[in-house]
């Protein structure tokens, strides 16, 4: 195996994760083979490739949400700053606090803004009282971008806000419980063009505080919000490398025909 | 001609009307289907309706119509003071159509011929003997009025049959020429067979809806009736049950309205949490083997028959409370309690809980679920929630809707509360419901004009009244939680 490398890239680099020879099966399909990534803190790092490349699945895997489908197979090593995430000693409850989670579809729950935001700190005891809660609440909307639009009404419904708006309260509320990463599983996908601007924008605010990780269908996105890009092809890890140079010197063939819209 | 004849016939033009126009459309397209509005069967099927249906809805209206006419001529034969009193009549009116009956059986055996009929005196010749010669049994003496007014219907319903047939013959001829004429390839048959369902569609609901209207209507005049026997506040307020058909009873509701409020909400007690709980379980936690094993044995509850319950309360459940609970507790020794029914309906009420709400609960998106679980909640912090608060408008739904089946359950209270109309607080003496004391007041042979038997229907009116403000709660409660989650 490779348990060599990963002590060895343990030593030497400040990754906030660290994926080493991660494969994944659901039932008898090998969705994800032999992955190796590294991610680091304080940057935004892109995962991108066609539908049913297997990036949506090593997004899963780095909160340990593959867990919830019986039929997944999770083996390899990931670290989180050191620490194997699949060591049975892992609560994967306390794992996903810490890493949050951002989905597809905007999925506020049915209950008023504030309770939404609200969700996570009170889960875990993070707010002594009423007024630090009131503090969470502000601090992750307005970290969200959302603070000056719902802050007269945090009473309403999270689903009687739009699209893109719904989409920020979700990010308000996985930033709420101050998680080390953020995983975002095509944020964007939902919303229309306007929204999707705003939420790029707060994308590139939260590199300040977190390290974010995107999988998006967009390659114009990718190169637009991230530091870092990997691309995966049929369930392999192609490339991973800075983001202007995937775009601009591609080394692999299969990187460069995806760019270019020859596969997809 | 008969009915059942009457009826072949239309089905048969019916069919020569779809075969025809179906013939006549493709003709008239030269053979081809793709010069034709619709589709030929469309042609077909608007000859068929056009041929059938008018005919049949007159034969039905006819048959409705003629004995409300024949009845009205046949009042010519009786003393007007009978005709004034409905009850009086509808029992000669009985009688005649009898007699009219037998007459006809011993026609058709062969046993009198018309001439005789004809010629049948009341005064001359025992008919009661004569007609139960071929089998046909009259309860009492037939009266010269009867027999008169017998023979005059029989010749009114042979004119009538007459009538009937010409009517059935010219709507279905009519109707079939209307389409024959009509089909042609630019004919919209298509939007016109369309049209005519859309028509069935509607007379269905509206036949479901007159329904209640007429069940409403009927409860309606008959308490009406009963009020004019019985003072309407002791009947809502009184405290006592005690009917006695030798007249002077005392028809208070209370003690009937509190056995059935009392045992619904202990059923509801029962019912609500097994239900719910055996839901979240089913939907979240079960694997889809177990699952697929333990659902359906929790629906089994719901096909057994309500008596075989009624047994098992009455045999298993009352014993096992009196000799474990009520005695030791010192609340009495009564086999038959209000607990007794209530558990056993709770938990008749169990699957349909349960059932509900599962679909309930699975129809909650995934979604929210991942994103309560990404947030690095546990699977119960995410069920309490999010998951439930989510589906609480329809498991409210379910919850009232199994209270009104709980109102209205009959069998298991007659057999496991008894038929006792008491006001207690002791849930281990026996009372009784509402639906058990209607049941009770209209069996055996008592006279339907008093206010003992009458009563029933406005107990069942206020039963009606009752369920409906339930439901209309429910409705309300579902809509106010819906405008604050969706």
């Amino acid at each position: 195996m490779n348990d060599m490398r990963v002590d060895q890239t343990m030593m030497t680099t400040d990754n906030k994760i660290t994926a080493r020879g991660v494969q994944v099966h659901y039932g008898t399909n090998h969705a994800l083979k032999d992955v190796d990534v590294d991610i680091r803190d304080k940057m935004v790092t892109a995962f991108i490739g066609p539908s049913g490349c297997g990036k949506s699945t090593f997004l899963r895997c780095l909160n340990r949400m593959n867990d919830t489908v019986a039929s997944a197979r999770v083996t390899g090593k990931i670290l989180l700053e050191g620490e194997d995430i699949y060591d049975p000693k892992v609560d994967p409850v306390q794992l996903r606090a810490k890493v949050g989670m951002v989905f597809q579809k905007p999925n506020p729950f049915p209950k008023s803004i504030y309770d939404n935001v609200a969700y996570g700190p009170r889960i875990h005891g993070m707010a002594g009282n009423k007024a630090e809660l009131d503090e969470i609440v502000e601090t992750s909307l307005r970290g969200a971008a959302l603070w000056n639009e719902v802050k007269d009404r945090l009473t309403e419904p999270g689903t009687g806000l739009s699209g893109g708006q719904q989409q920020r309260l979700c990010i308000a509320r996985a930033v709420a419980t101050s998680p080390e990463v953020l995983l975002m599983d095509e944020p964007c996908s939902a919303l229309d063009p306007i929204a999707t601007a705003q939420v790029e924008e707060l994308i590139d605010d939260l590199r300040s505080r977190f390290s974010v990780v995107i999988v998006t269908h967009s390659m114009q996105q990718a190169a637009r919000v991230s530091q870092k890009t990997a691309f995966f092809h049929l369930g392999n890890l192609v490339e991973f490398n800075d983001t202007d140079k995937i775009f601009t010197s591609p080394q692999d063939p299969r990187t460069e025909s995806y760019i270019s819209g020859r596969i997809g | 001609m008969s009915v059942l004849f009457l009826s072949a016939f239309i089905a048969v033009i019916g069919a020569a009307g779809y075969v025809i126009c179906r013939q006549r459309a493709m003709a008239s397209a030269d053979g081809n289907i793709r010069n034709l509005h619709s589709l030929p069967s469309y042609y077909g099927w608007h000859g068929a309706i056009m041929a059938a249906v008018p005919a049949m809805f007159g034969l039905a209206i006819w048959l409705l119509v003629q004995p409300m006419l024949i009845e009205r001529q046949l009042q010519n034969y009786f003393p007007a003071a009978e005709v004034e009193n409905p009850a009086a009549m509808t029992l000669l009116m009985g009688d005649v159509r009898r007699v009219a009956g037998g007459i006809d059986v011993a026609v058709a055996r062969g046993a009198l011929t018309e001439a005789e009929v004809a010629a049948l005196d009341s005064g001359r010749s025992d008919i009661r003997a004569e007609l139960s010669s071929v089998g046909v049994a009259l309860g009492s003496q037939v009266t010269p009025q009867v027999l008169a007014a017998a023979k005059d219907y029989r010749a009114s319903a042979a004119t009538g049959a007459i009538g009937r047939s010409i009517l059935v013959f010219v709507l279905a001829l009519a109707g079939f020429a209307y389409a024959v004429r009509a089909t042609h390839k630019d004919f919209r048959a298509r939007n016109r067979v369309e049209r005519v369902t859309l028509g069935l569609l509607m007379l269905a609901s509206i036949i479901a809806i007159m329904t209640t209207v007429g069940i409403v209507a009927s409860l309606l005049s008959e308490s009406l009736r009963f009020f004019t026997f019985y003072p309407v506040g002791d009947f809502f307020f009184g405290l006592t049950w005690s009917p006695n058909f030798r007249g002077n009873s005392q028809l208070g509701l209370l003690p009937l309205l509190w056995g059935t409020l009392y045992i619904s909400f202990i059923a509801m007690l029962v019912a609500v949490p097994l239900g719910v709980f055996a839901a979240i379980y089913l939907a979240e936690y079960a694997s889809p083997r177990a699952r697929s094993v333990l659902k359906p044995l929790i629906e089994i509850i719901a096909g057994i028959p309500t008596v075989v319950f009624g047994l098992f309360a009455l045999v298993t459940v009352g014993p096992f409370l009196r000799d474990y609970f009520a005695q030791p507790l010192g609340l009495g020794n009564s086999g038959s309690s209000v607990m007794t029914a209530g558990i056993v309906i709770g938990i008749l009420n169990i699957p349909f809980i349960s059932s509900l709400s599962d679909d309930i609960i699975n129809a909650v998106p995934q979604s929210m679920r991942d994103g309560s679980l990404g947030l690095g909640a546990t699977k119960s912090e995410t069920i309490r929630q999010v998951v439930l608060p989510a589906a609480l408008p329809g498991i409210v739904g379910a919850i009232l809707m199994a209270t009104s089946r709980a109102i209205g359950e009959t069998m298991i209270v007659t057999l496991g509360a008894g038929a006792a109309a008491r006001l207690d607080l002791n849930p281990f003496e026996a009372m009784t419901t509402i639906t058990v004391k209607i049941v009770s007041q209209l069996t055996g042979d008592t006279e339907f004009n008093s206010p003992e038997t009458l009563v029933a229907f406005a107990l069942g009116l206020t039963l009606f009244a009752f369920t409906l403000v339930l439901n209309i709660v429910a409705l309300l409660i579902v809509r106010r939680y819906r405008e604050q989650y969706e």
